[in-house]
């Protein structure tokens, strides 16, 4: 039995309005090459000046996720030539991070909690676009990236799965989400993970050598490309081959891993402190306000959903991954009074919208208002499950608020004991024959053969029979 | 430490240097006596010292964030050997 060593390296892209180095504007899909200065083309004689914010951002990561933040954080050259890092170099940070040893919680899939350390993050600048097909034989160079601010986040080689990583690597989006620092955005690169995987046999305590998956972009292709890597390394060993360390890429289409064409002696990056940029030296008091700006958390708002509003564990992890879903759901709990209930239309229904349609909770087009409206028009007994969830579909196509779409479309539930007891004997008095099966039929049996009159009934009164009351006359009736 | 005409050429190769066989040499020597110095700055007790970043004792001035650079692509590719479609041209570079 082998074991699976995993660590992740995601970098981030810091929603900052100009880049790292320069007062270049980072906004996403600009016209080629008109994103980028003197500084970002790396001209000679330009001086790199670093923008304020990435530091105020990436201290608050720092502290959210209890790391320790370098007071001194010194700028490194990183030196390999390729055509879209124009100066020869990216200035990255290499001895003196900002951010140290921290850790984040993540939850396994037995509900169990287990601490990933992350060993450090630090920023640096992103590279350039290269495009390769569009031309015969030549590359196409857009630098409108180069020079965007990066925090790029190391975890320990803690992670022990493809599932686990891929909770730890959405609870560092979760957390990006909360503090506002990145749209986290891994379609658009925004967000964008490097894992480090290898294998050794249960219970030993030596790591095999690893590979590098670079620049997986989805949640899905994490959990993916790491089981197909963990698997060929299995494959590989089990035929008495040696791992390679190498950089591997991942190919959804073949859902397989193969190798980077190796840069010979890519790996000699010759690091020295850059020249250009002196330490830079945060103050306690610049800190303090760092840790004072900080939003609730992902961890202690679950609790406090928990707490608040009477909902699982599991429950409140899903609601409060987004913060904007979060909210969303606490304006529902608060408005309708039913934490439970409001979990459950967010979860069933807006959420299972949101995965279906792929857009965001800020483009769904019901207001969080109007599911409250909702929920207590199912609690004072207007609407049951099957009319409720029609008044969402109207809701959803947008035809006006709850009540209009009840009064509109007759949903109003029907709760008069005469009319029901009229409609469940016209049932009873066109089924004799399954009437005649029930009577005789063992009493375990029964449970399920009520249903077909239920159905008959909910059918007969378009949905709008109150089930519980029809419950009760027909077990009345087909007792008698 | 001393160096090898190998490590010369490996460390021009990654700077993308084509030295002649009679650069690699007068290189090669050069940087030697450069390592011979180093050798002897090693006898300097530096415990307890913190490493120096940067020889001025001054710190980093920042920037606020905001956009100050405007678009000058037709200036900045005035000089460039091949542009399309606003690119930079180069050679085919596959990974």
């Amino acid at each position: 039995m082998y074991e699976s060593v995993i660590g992740l390296e995601v970098h981030v892209q810091l929603s900052t309005l100009s880049k790292i180095f320069s007062g270049s504007s980072t906004s996403f899909g600009a016209s080629p090459n008109t994103q980028a200065s003197l500084i970002d083309l790396g001209m000679p004689g330009v001086l790199p000046t670093p923008n304020a914010k990435v530091f105020e951002m990436a201290v608050k990561f720092g502290l959210a996720i209890e790391a320790k933040i370098g007071k001194t954080s010194v700028f490194d050259r990183k030196n390999y030539f390729y055509p879209d890092l124009p100066k020869g170099y990216q200035i990255t940070q290499l001895d003196a991070p900002i951010v140290g040893l921290g850790h984040v919680n993540i939850t396994l899939e037995d509900g169990t909690t287990k601490r990933i350390n992350i060993t450090r993050a630090h920023l640096e600048e992103d590279a350039g676009k290269s495009l390769h097909n569009s031309f015969d034989r030549l590359t196409g160079i857009d630098l409108n990236r180069a020079g965007t601010p990066l925090l790029e986040i190391v975890s320990e080689p803690e992670l022990r799965s493809a599932k686990e990583a891929v909770a730890y690597l959405r609870v560092i989006h979760s957390i990006i989400r909360y503090l506002d620092i990145s749209d986290g955005n891994m379609a658009e690169g925004s967000m964008r993970c490097d894992c480090n995987v290898s294998i050794r046999p249960q219970g030993s305590k030596i790591l095999g050598t690893r590979t590098e998956i670079k620049n997986v972009n989805s949640f899905r292709f994490v959990e993916k490309a790491i089981n197909s890597e963990i698997n060929r390394q299995i494959d590989s060993i089990e035929d008495g081959q040696q791992i390679i360390q190498e950089t591997r890429l991942y190919d959804p289409d073949k859902n397989e891993t193969r190798p980077m064409r190796s840069k010979e002696e890519a790996n000699d990056y010759r690091y020295f402190p850059d020249p250009d940029l002196l330490p830079v030296v945060l103050s306690d008091a610049f800190i303090t306000s760092c840790r004072n700006s900080l939003p609730e958390l992902p961890e202690s708002r679950k609790a406090r959903y928990m707490e608040a509003y009477g909902i699982s564990q599991y429950d409140a992890g899903v609601l409060v991954a987004d913060r904007d879903v979060a909210d969303y759901f606490a304006e529902i709990a608060e408005t309708s009074g039913d934490g439970k209930l409001s979990a459950n239309w967010v979860m069933g229904n807006v959420l299972a919208d949101l995965n279906q349609t792929g857009r965001s909770i800020s483009e769904f087009p019901v207001e969080a208002n109007d599911i409250a409206s909702l929920i207590i028009r199912i609690k004072d007994k207007t609407l049951n499950s099957k009319t409720a969830k029609t008044v969402f579909e109207a809701l959803l196509s947008g035809e006006g608020s709850v009540d209009s779409i009840i009064k509109e479309r007759g949903l109003v539930q029907v709760t008069d004991t005469g009319a029901l007891r009229s409609v469940v004997d016209t049932v009873i008095e066109n089924n004799p024959h399954q009437v005649t099966n029930y009577r005789v039929a063992a009493p375990d049996k029964q449970g399920k053969m009520l249903g077909f009159f239920v159905g008959q009934v909910m059918k007969i009164s378009q949905g709008k029979a109150n089930p519980q009351m029809v419950n009760q006359i027909l077990l009345d009736k087909l007792s008698g | 430490m001393s160096l090898s005409g190998a490590d010369i050429q490996c460390v021009a190769k990654l700077a993308r240097l084509r030295l002649t066989e009679a650069e690699t040499t007068s290189t090669l020597s050069q940087l030697n006596s450069i390592l011979t110095m180093i050798d002897s700055m090693q006898a300097v007790i530096t415990e307890g010292v913190a490493p120096l970043a940067h020889p001025l004792e001054l710190t980093q001035v920042l920037r606020i964030d905001e956009v100050t650079e405007e678009n000058a692509r037709e200036a900045y590719q005035m000089t460039a050997p091949a542009i399309k479609d606003g690119l930079y041209l180069v050679p085919r570079v596959v990974e």
